[in-house]
């Protein structure tokens, strides 16, 4: 069985690139898919915990998991409808031009 | 009491309410005005025949003066009470009546001689507030207030002195009057102190607590000076350097004659009846307290000896002065002066009585010279030199004849005119002066000259050819009916005081009044010697003029050919004046030069350095200010400005940076979480 660190790092990585998406990219659809690709790492680790946890025949980390991907998919589209209603007033999705909370 | 004493009051207020009321006017109502004022003074004259009334009659309870006080508080200073008060007495009586007499006669008199003058209102205001202040003089019975009237009669008399301000000889004339009086006039007002100080009170009569009265003379009698003077002696000294300046004594009689400058009525009525009187009368006012000596011993206390000798010197001074003068008013100026010595040598040799009643009589006939005088002037078109006049008698027969009446009054012809009771009163007192014959023959020496001088003027005015180049004309009615009044009261007022019937000296002193004709026996030999010394003069000056008329305004006067030399000194008022230029005078510009030059110099320079020091201090307050405080709080301001922009620049509202400043903090709370564990 694969051991359990190769999962972790592999979903630091996938984190990793999540944040890096979030931090640098321009493109607040880009960002969007980058938050996407950090709360999947979250998921992945929530699996491999559970799956390599002593109680693996109880579905609670299952259950997390699919709660968590439900959710994500709420939030992806509150955040898309969000960026659609920026897109509309800046006419553009560029996160630079959207500076007007700085007070 | 007579109820008048309680409205005593009114007989200055009257006036002083003309005056007021006057001086609302304008200068063209000058009938409104002169109507007032006359109108003012006539009422006064009726109160103060009102209250002389009472003060006739027999004395009840026998000896002493009748005497009835007002007193009022003043105002209140911590616990002493300033009291003024008003005195009705035999002495403020006689001397209203006449003031109030003599003053409505040279008002009335006055509406003839201003007539044609375009200040006439003002004048009339000035007259009005010259008899307020004198009533007030007289019926005063507080040093304070008595003090106070003083000093406004001088300024009545400097404000008609200058009247005519626009000649420069008239306003020097009231500088000089003003200022030679003031100094007489601080002894005055130090004596007032001191006395205050010594008795605590300034009323002269006070139901036994005032400063006139026997309680406070006993406490005054056993007080010296430092010098071993009697206290008494040193504030009536004092007091009579007031009377002096006043009254033209030598050596401050300068003044007087100069201010002859001012209308003739004023010469008339302020400086010939009334104001140089008040001089005398403050001497007589306060008598008690001159007389008081505790080192009497030659039967005069000092003070009143040191009146008598003043008042015989200045007799005799001015009289050989009047002789020199050619000016009609000079001349009788320079008699007022002598006539004023001579009450007080009558008041220091004789006491109140005798120096009162030379003041009563020569009050009547010296405003009746001076309206006369006045007559003369005007109707010679204000020409006033006696060698330009002459021959005036036929053009002017009523002023000649009460001119004459008035010349042999002041004179003092016998018998019949009142100048030779009153004078042979005063050298009868001093015939009998207990300390020195002296004062007697100068008394004698000056009524010669009395006689001689008036004699000349008399001959060279309404005598001998006449050198007028104009018509000369008589006054109107207005002027002489004044005139013809004062000369009547010229010869009568004299048999108030006759030795046979001394009916004043009764009535001031409160004695037992009797006729007496054996009394007239016994000064029989002094009434003959003056009536020598008056013949002695007046013939000497007549037989001189006569023989030596000088026959031209030009020619030198006879006196002056026989003894230029000494006839030059009389000429020039015995350089009095000139003295004074080089002494006082010039000392007093010696002294502002150097105040001045200090002023300019020293004290400025001090200033200078001081606040330049001021200034120094300041520039370096500045310093502070601007380099210290206002840099560091600029600094402190500019760094919070600084820090508040860099925090301001964090903020940027990029979603991104602040996403990565969350990163970065998580990493670093990872490694810090590690380092923790590691520990």
């Amino acid at each position: 069985m694969t051991p359990l660190h190769y999962y972790l790092i592999f979903a630091a990585l996938l984190f990793s690139v999540g944040l890096a998406g979030a931090l640098m990219r321009r493109n607040a659809i880009l960002v969007l898919i980058g938050i996407e690709l950090m709360l999947n790492a979250a998921n992945l680790n929530f699996i491999a915990f559970w799956r390599y946890s002593p109680t693996a025949n109880e579905l609670v980390g299952l259950m997390f998991v699919l709660f968590s991907i439900g959710i994500a998919a709420a939030e992806a589209a509150v955040g898309l409808a969000i960026i659609i209603s920026i897109y509309r007033h800046h006419r553009s999705t560029q996160l630079q031009h959207v500076d007007r909370l700085k007070g | 009491m007579p109820s008048i004493v309680n409205y005593l009051w009114l007989i200055p207020a009257l006036p002083l309410l003309a005056a007021g009321m006057i001086a609302l006017l304008k200068q063209r109502h000058r009938s409104l005005s002169a109507s007032l004022s006359i109108g003012s003074l006539a009422i006064s004259l009726g109160l103060s025949i009102a209250a002389f009334v009472p003060t006739l009659g027999p004395i009840e309870g026998g000896g002493g003066v009748k005497r009835w006080v007002h007193n009022l508080d003043w105002f209140e200073f911590g616990n002493t009470t300033l009291r003024l008060g008003w005195v009705l007495d035999p002495l403020t009586a006689a001397m209203l009546v006449m003031v109030t007499f003599v003053g409505l006669l040279i008002f009335i008199y006055s509406v003839g001689y201003m007539a044609h003058d375009e200040n006439a209102a003002r004048f009339f205001c000035f007259l009005s507030l010259f008899a307020a202040a004198m009533l007030g003089i007289l019926i005063s019975n507080s040093l304070l207030l008595l003090f106070m009237s003083w000093e406004l009669v001088g300024l009545a008399s400097y404000l008609l002195i200058g009247f005519w301000y626009h000649k420069p000889s008239a306003a020097a004339a009231a500088k000089k009057a003003f200022i030679t009086t003031r100094i007489g006039d601080m002894g005055f007002l130090l004596g007032l102190l001191w006395l205050y100080g010594e008795t605590g009170t300034l009323l002269f009569y006070d139901n036994g607590n005032g400063c006139l009265e026997q309680s406070a003379l006993n406490r005054l009698n056993t007080l010296t000076t430092a010098g071993g003077m009697g206290v008494a002696t040193a504030i009536s000294l004092l007091l009579f350097c007031g009377a002096a300046g006043k009254s033209g004594q030598v050596p401050l009689h300068v003044w007087l004659p100069d201010a002859m400058e001012g209308p003739t009525p004023v010469s008339a009525l302020i400086h010939a009846a009334t104001m140089v009187a008040a001089g005398v009368f403050l001497i007589a006012r306060v008598f008690p307290l001159m007389d008081v000596d505790p080192a009497n011993v030659a039967g005069s206390s000092t003070a009143l000896s040191v009146v008598t000798w003043v008042g015989a010197v200045t007799a005799v001074f001015a009289a050989l002065i009047a002789v020199g003068q050619n000016d009609i008013k000079r001349i009788l100026a320079y008699s007022t002066v002598s006539q004023l010595g001579y009450m007080m040598l009558g008041l220091g040799a004789g006491g109140v009585a005798v120096g009162m009643f030379h003041l009563l009589t020569h009050a009547f006939f010296k405003a009746l010279l001076f309206l006369g005088a006045g007559s003369v002037i005007h109707g010679c078109h204000e020409e006033q030199d006696i060698r330009r006049m002459g021959g005036l008698r036929r053009q002017m027969p009523t002023t000649f004849l009460t001119y004459a009446i008035g010349m042999m009054a002041l004179s003092g012809v016998p018998l019949l005119f009142s100048g030779f009771w009153s004078k042979d009163e005063i050298l009868h007192a001093a015939s009998v002066w207990p300390v020195s014959r002296l004062p007697f023959y100068l008394g004698l020496f000056g009524a010669v000259l009395t006689a001689f001088y008036m004699t000349r003027q008399m001959f060279f005015v309404f005598f001998g050819k006449q050198h007028l180049g104009k018509e000369a004309h008589e006054s109107p009615t207005v002027m002489t009916i004044p005139l013809v009044i004062l000369a009547i009261a010229a010869v009568l007022v004299g048999f108030w005081g006759t030795p046979a019937w001394p009916w004043l000296h009764a009535y001031l002193t409160g004695h037992e009044l009797h006729l007496d004709l054996s009394a007239l026996a016994k000064s029989a030999t002094l009434m003959l010697i003056s009536t020598a010394v008056v013949a002695l003069g007046m013939i000497s000056a007549w037989r001189l003029y006569t023989r030596k008329t000088p026959s031209s305004p030009q020619a030198l006067d006879p006196l002056e050919a026989a003894q230029p030399a000494v006839f030059g000194v009389l000429k020039n008022r015995a350089y009095i004046d000139e003295f004074y230029e080089a002494t006082v005078i010039r000392l007093n510009h010696l002294l502002s030069v150097t105040s001045d030059v200090l002023d300019r110099f020293l004290w400025n320079g001090l200033v200078q350095l001081v606040s330049l020091m001021a200034i120094a201090l300041a520039s370096v307050g500045k310093a502070l200010d601007q380099f210290v405080i206002n840099l560091g709080f600029d600094g402190w301001c500019g760094g919070l400005k600084q820090g508040a922009r860099g925090f301001a620049r964090l903020q940027n509202g990029q979603v991104q940076s602040y996403l990565r400043v969350i990163g970065l903090s998580l990493v670093a709370l990872v490694v810090v979480l590690l380092w923790e564990r590691r520990r």
